[in-house]
């Protein structure tokens, strides 16, 4: 592991300004937070993260969930997943985040990692965590392993010719399809980012996966309201039962009434370069019966785009197969 | 059965860690930096760190407050056997996937292979040699050596303390239960079997 200056920020403003020197944003940057560990560390002690600050941003003060009047659910930069995953709150309004929170990981890592922390999960491509393989995320210009190497894990939409790495996390599936909003503090102030406009498409620069800037720090998350009426649930499928990266899982979030189908958000991860969300395969939900030809049909329209690689070309139909099973699951939630 | 009561072994005697180290410490002699033996007065062994950026680690294990000035780089797991000479806590894969470093952070299990011990100022931390001692056993301890919870037993300080951190946490009453809750502890010799029956032993109060 490279030599880094380890320094303890005591308050949000502290932390920015000390992150505000750094040369690039959050992931890969010269200046990093820390929180859980569970990425940064790991990928420290692979080179492949190669901080030379570490910011501890462990005791500020963003460990809370509130709900304001109006419904909305606050979660802090810095709350465990294990405590989000049981909250009562987020178990009784929003099941599809506490369940697809409790099927990341381990029991260890989720009393260690956090919401922020998770947002910006990286890749578990594995030419990306090794430091001696081409990689354009980690290394830009080098080349990528990955097409047309092992990319049986890798992801179907999204990709670009520079970069087909997935986005390995499960929470953040979730907080897509329930609209979550990022609140970014930084040099320059504050601000808000829709979960649909915050994370990057690979294009010509995967080493760029977020909308974060040098010295930008995620205090927060919010959630409105679940719609009324509605069910949610999380599917996952992998290659073993328990701690293992999704191939494919599906969240959705549904209302149905009187036999038709009157809201209905859903993303997908394991398949996409960033959690996955296609609203033209909603739109052709709404008004629908909730019935198996219908969900087939937006399955089929989630993956149009679908673009497999040398190994991968199985996740097309599993993806499809676990999204109408999802959507079957959760209409049929009482 | 076997004829003795399996938390009451009998008596303490140099076990093969202390010959190890004695000869080790007496090999090396000269390399002053080697972390040797101390665990008669348990102070943490120094190292040498470079200037600018030696951090202070101040936290409480099992229930004793320790101090150091130390390598920021160093991971609690790696404080906890290389300066604190408590060398129950394993390192396995040392990336989080094993589990064999599991520890309690504030009554929470963690993996302490991917925390910095200098991020603990002010933490307590407690290991497997803060649970119980041969003739003291925890109940988890002593279930698992019931149930032959092992086999090589490479994993079993970090499967225990999952184990007990498990009994204080969300968890429905099945064996599939237990499993999924476990799945963060590798146990490559395959007890698992045993370790869910000692658990379970436990949670049922039997």
């Amino acid at each position: 592991m490279h030599q880094f200056q380890l320094r303890r920020a005591d308050d949000v403003d502290a932390a920015i300004k000390a992150a505000s020197a750094a040369q690039t944003a959050q992931q890969g940057a010269d200046i990093r937070f820390l929180a859980g560990g569970t990425t940064l560390i790991d990928l420290m002690k692979l080179n492949v993260e190669t901080p030379q600050q570490i910011i501890d941003i462990n005791h500020l003060p963003l460990n809370k969930i509130e709900v304001s009047p109006d419904g909305v659910l606050k979660i802090g930069a810095t709350v465990r997943n294990a405590d989000l995953a049981h909250d009562e709150r987020v178990a009784r309004d929003y099941p599809v985040l506490s369940q697809a929170l409790l099927s990341g990981a381990s029991a260890q890592l989720r009393n260690m990692a956090t919401t922020a922390g998770n947002l910006l999960q990286r890749t578990r491509c594995v030419y990306f965590r090794d430091e001696h393989m081409a990689c354009n995320k980690r290394n830009p210009g080098s080349g990528c392993g990955a097409i047309n190497g092992f990319n049986r894990t890798l992801a179907i939409l999204g990709t670009s010719d520079q970069c087909i790495a997935s986005n390995p996390s499960d929470m953040n599936v979730a907080l897509m399809a329930l609209d979550a909003t990022i609140h970014i503090r930084g040099p320059k102030g504050e601000r808000d980012v829709p979960i649909a406009e915050f994370f990057l498409l690979p294009g010509n620069t995967p080493n760029k996966e977020t909308v974060m800037q040098p010295g930008e720090l995620i205090t927060h998350v919010t959630l409105p309201a679940p719609p009324k009426g509605s069910r949610s649930l999380y599917l996952k499928l992998r290659d073993r039962v328990s701690y293992e990266f999704a191939l494919a899982s599906a969240a959705v979030v549904m209302t149905v009434a009187n036999g038709k189908i009157e809201t209905a958000q859903f993303a997908m991860g394991g398949v996409g370069t960033r959690p996955w969300r296609n609203a033209d395969a909603e739109k052709m939900l709404v008004g629908k019966a909730p019935d198996k030809e219908a969900f087939r049909a937006a399955a089929e329209a989630f993956l149009k785009d679908a673009k497999p690689q040398s190994q991968n070309g199985f996740k097309v139909e599993l993806a499809k197969r676990c999204l109408v099973h999802t959507l079957d699951a959760a209409a049929k939630l009482a | 059965m076997t004829d003795h009561d399996p938390s009451k072994p009998g008596k303490a005697g140099p076990d093969r860690r202390t010959i190890l180290q004695t000869i080790g410490a007496a090999g090396i002699a000269t390399a002053t930096n080697w972390p040797t033996q101390s665990k008669a007065d348990m102070t943490p062994t120094q190292t040498t760190v470079s200037p600018g950026f030696a951090v202070d680690a101040k936290l409480t294990i099992n229930g004793r407050p320790y101090s150091a000035t130390i390598d920021p780089r160093t991971t609690l797991l790696d404080f906890l056997r290389e300066h604190v000479h408590l060398t129950g806590t394993k390192k396995g894969c040392d990336h989080g996937q094993c589990g064999a470093c599991t520890v309690h952070v504030d009554g929470r299990r963690v993996n302490s292979c991917l925390t910095f011990a200098a991020a603990l100022t002010g933490r307590e931390v407690t290991t497997i040699e803060g649970l119980g001692e041969p003739g003291n056993l925890h109940p988890m301890q002593a279930a698992f050596v019931e149930h032959d919870g092992y086999q090589c037993g490479y994993c079993t300080s970090g499967q225990i303390m999952s184990a007990v951190a498990l009994m204080k946490e969300p968890c429905g009453p099945s064996d599939a239960d237990v499993r999924e809750l476990m799945s963060g502890n590798i146990c490559r010799c395959g007890a698992y079997q045993n370790i869910v029956a000692a658990i379970q032993q436990v949670r049922q109060g039997t």
